[in-house]
């Protein structure tokens, strides 16, 4: 059961990776999430965010980033979308340290961070149609059913 | 963010402080880059213990001022990460490349 949800649309600016992250760890509140579950959820976030950033849109503020997410009784899923380029190849960058922007030290990590904070990851994409994340995560243990 | 730093001996402490991420990464480098370019120092210690929040973006950030440091074959040390920070920063093997600091 969807205990709540929310959807926000932004332009693809840096000022609101914070923003998305620190949203969607308001949203998270009612599962009585851990600090840390919460820093792996808002680094998650930050990762996809960052993605469409730099890689969706070839400027600041060109495009529009989708974030919305919902939660139930224990479980937190959020969907992250953008309308840009798209990735050629999922898989090849889906890869620990794969990287088209080496030239400006990008760690290539984001990928492989959102792979092992979550509990979940799809990433679906088409060529100049954009991409779109899938993500969730469960709350361990406790959480109180208040 | 907020950087400080401190410098004795020899030694140069980097503080970070609050949130690095894309957004904040260009200030970081500029600020790291001005320290490190001051003078070349026998080590270089991170000091992550007042950060809130880092994502991936600050592992190229780090990852690019061991590069500059290791010109010089500084050695490089971090101390203080916590919770995710710490987590993501054994997942990217930056321990591998900075030395682990537990005082």
């Amino acid at each position: 059961m969807i205990k709540n949800k929310i959807k926000m649309i932004f332009p693809a600016n840096s000022l609101n990776e914070a923003l998305s992250r620190n949203v969607i760890a308001s949203l998270s509140l009612p599962l009585n999430p851990t600090v840390e579950w919460l820093g792996d959820v808002k680094t998650a976030i930050s990762e996809a965010v960052t993605n469409c950033i730099v890689h969706a849109y070839s400027e600041d503020n060109e495009g529009e980033i989708e974030v919305s997410a919902y939660i139930t009784e224990n479980e937190l899923f959020v969907t992250v979308k953008d309308y840009g380029v798209g990735i050629p190849n999922v898989e090849q960058a889906t890869q620990p340290f794969y990287t088209t922007k080496g030239d400006t030290e990008r760690s290539g990590m984001g990928f492989t961070v959102m792979q092992t904070f979550m509990d979940s990851l799809e990433v679906i994409s088409a060529k100049n149609e954009g991409t779109t994340v899938h993500m969730s995560k469960k709350i361990m243990c406790g959480g109180s059913n208040a | 963010m907020d950087i400080t730093y401190k410098v004795d001996n020899k030694i140069l402490t980097i503080f970070l402080a609050g949130e690095l991420d894309h957004h904040s990464a260009v200030f970081a480098k500029v600020t790291i880059d001005e320290l490190l370019d001051k003078d070349i120092y026998n080590e270089v210690i991170f000091d992550f213990s007042r950060m809130t929040f880092m994502d991936s973006t600050g592992i190229g950030v780090l990852l690019g001022r061991y590069k500059k440091l290791k010109e010089h074959k500084v050695p490089v040390y971090a101390r203080g990460a916590q919770g995710s920070i710490e987590k993501l920063l054994k997942l990217s093997g930056i321990y591998n490349i900075f030395i682990k600091l537990t005082r």
